[in-house]
């Protein structure tokens, strides 16, 4: 009888701390949401901030005069022309070379490497050089391209150094991507009697499109904005001439010539300006930082809408 | 891994399997003292040895786990796309005599020459036509009208035809569940398998698809060699000449399929097909 009540009482007591438990539980889970809530609208108010105030300076400075024309030391003659020309040439390099890279070091990673110690070493690896700080892809740079193979400060060195600084983004996103294909879609391929490449040239890399192409492109994003590899390996700041066009009128029509040549980048023109005394060039920089804005605004909406339509497939 | 089943096996208290009987029906392949191993140790299929009948349907039955699965996917080779996987014993295909498993044998070959088809049905996200004509593109067959005339006959031998023949270049994902197993029954009729294999092909549909496959399965078992794995007994009965029953690993009996389900000889297939398992 005695050991009954015992029994119930601690039976009692138990619940009683259960539901004391529960709703502590539920009090932390408030606090903590309402904390969430209130970090951020902060941080969301100071980003809005940010950008409203470069648009509020900028906007009304941008025009055809702007986009037009050369740098200059007269603020309201000066322009972003050789600055946007070389971020798009420099982002069509470090694309061309980290996308394809990216690609088969990832589907190797996923697909072909035996997993041991090596490829996990490599994993980590590859998972630790995304967080390495950009100046130091600068530094690497400066001493192996650009003084080590004498590529000089040109729009192709730049366009190495931002792919090696993207290229883990690209290789995660694949891997990424290439794991989340069903295995049965797999197996239907090899079941047909295709061998390893055939799957994965055409089943594996165009179901794994739409993510690669998303982390493709969030990598470019971040390029575009990246400023200190490009001043590490000494990218000008005042460049008052375009490349050489990558077509041309005599044989054989297309050229590479302004892979060799010097640049500037948006970035690199807008911490340029802010730097100098008169405001007119401070207007010239926030005009700048919203142009930037917009390319990477409309590179990231171009992953979210490349995103929003491989979830759809992948629910078919 | 250690066996634990080892323990409570039934062979302990029952009579041993007992050995097919020699057929005299011509033969597509035989299966001889096969033993599977998986990656980690399990000895999934234990000294199974059996005919494939030319140009018949076969039947694999038995409880879920008994390796069904792991059979069929031996005959081509499906283990081998997971390392660590081994094959012990001789599958050999006839008239040439070619061993399945053999270490010289490229597993990609022997599945250009036998067909699969999943339990889920797995169309490729591309349109009806593709699926159909991805097994051809893999041979590297690009003509035309040689893939067209494939694709239809394909599709025709699949009984889904009428319904496809419109929306041919529609994405296959737009078919219910029915219409896409047919199509992946296509899919790997196409490319003219001499085995053609089926692991549970209705168990994910209602009974309306699944009486249209196993329909087609029958047809399709006039000319081409089947081999179905299915935990159905009605339609291993409806549908196929031969039928293996399996336990733990092992084939408990094999024979003609009216006899199995009507005369079994070992008690433990006598319980399965009566409902009583253990
Ligand atoms: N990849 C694997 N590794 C280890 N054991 C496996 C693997 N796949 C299946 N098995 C085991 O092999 C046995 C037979 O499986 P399976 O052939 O799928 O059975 P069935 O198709 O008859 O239901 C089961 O005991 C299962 O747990
Ligand atoms: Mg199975």
């Amino acid at each position: 009888m005695a050991v009954m009540t015992e029994g119930n009482l601690s039976g009692a007591a138990a619940t009683a701390a259960a539901v004391g438990a529960i709703t502590r539980a539920k009090r932390i889970d408030i606090v903590v949401a309402a904390c969430g809530v209130v970090i951020m609208v902060m941080a969301m108010g100071l980003l809005l901030t940010l950008i409203g105030d470069l648009a509020i300076r900028g906007l009304g400075r941008i025009d055809y005069q702007f986009l037009t024309s050369f740098p200059s030391r007269r603020p309201e003659n000066a322009g972003i022309l050789s600055a946007w020309v070389g971020s798009i040439l420099v982002m069509l390099t470090t694309a061309v070379l980290a996308i394809p890279i990216g690609v088969l070091a990832g589907l190797y990673l996923e697909e072909y490497a035996r997993k041991n110690w090596i490829s996990n070493l490599i994993e980590i690896n590859v998972a630790n050089l995304a967080g390495v700080p950009s100046i130091i892809y600068g530094l690497l740079a400066l001493g192996l391209f650009v003084y080590g193979l004498n590529l000089g400060k040109t729009i192709l060195v730049a366009g190495m150094t931002l792919g090696l600084l993207i290229l883990p983004i690209v290789i995660v996103s694949t891997r990424e991507a290439i794991r989340s294909i069903p295995l049965i879609v797999k197996e239907a391929a090899y079941g047909l009697g295709a061998d390893k490449w055939q799957v994965m040239w055409h089943y594996i890399i165009p179901a794994a499109r739409p993510g690669i192409l998303t982390g493709a492109i969030v990598g470019l994003s971040r390029a575009i904005g990246e400023t200190a590899p490009i001043i590490t390996i000494g990218a000008l700041t005042f460049i008052a001439f375009l490349p050489p066009p990558p077509i041309t009128d005599s044989f054989p029509f297309i050229s590479f010539a302004w892979l060799h040549d010097q640049f500037t980048v948006l970035p690199i023109q807008m911490f340029n300006w802010v730097s100098r005394p008169q405001e007119g060039f401070h207007i010239n920089a926030a005009a700048t930082g919203v142009v930037l804005m917009v390319l990477t605004l409309a590179l990231n909406g171009m992953a979210i809408y490349i995103r929003y339509r491989l979830r759809r497939s992948v629910r078919n | 891994m250690p066996n634990t089943i080892a323990a409570d096996r039934p062979s302990d208290t029952l009579p041993p399997p007992l050995r097919p009987e020699p057929e005299s029906a011509p033969l597509r392949a035989t299966i001889e003292n096969f033993n599977f191993y998986y990656a980690d140790g399990f000895h999934a299929i234990r000294n199974v040895s059996m005919p494939i009948l030319d140009r018949q349907v076969t039947a694999l039955i038995g409880p879920s786990g008994c390796g069904k699965s792991t059979l069929l996917r031996a005959l081509n080779r499906m283990h081998d796309l997971y390392p660590g996987n081994r094959y012990e014993g001789r599958i050999t295909l006839l008239p040439e005599g070619t061993n399945l498993i053999g270490r010289e044998m490229d597993p990609v070959m022997v599945r250009l020459r036998i067909g699969m088809v999943f339990q889920k049905p797995n169309p490729f996200p591309k349109s009806i036509y593709e699926n159909v004509a991805a097994g051809l593109r893999v041979r590297g067959i690009s003509d035309r009208r040689v893939i067209d005339e494939a694709v239809e006959i394909a599709l025709r031998r699949a009984a889904i035809w009428d319904e496809t023949k419109d929306r041919l270049h529609k994405s296959a994902y737009e078919l219910s569940g029915g219409q896409q197993q047919r199509l992946c029954i296509a899919r790997a009729l196409a490319p003219n398998p001499e085995i053609l294999l089926l692991d549970e092909p209705t168990s994910a549909l209602d009974p309306i698809a699944t009486a249209k496959i196993e329909e087609l399965i029958d047809e399709i078992g006039k000319e081409t060699t089947v081999v179905i794995v299915t935990h159905n007994m009605q339609q291993a009965s409806r549908i196929s000449a031969r039928t293996a029953f399996m336990y733990l690993g092992e084939l408990i009996e094999f024979g003609e399929t009216s006899q199995i389900f009507t005369n079994p000889r070992h008690p433990r297939t006598e319980h399965y097909i009566t409902g009583r398992y253990g």
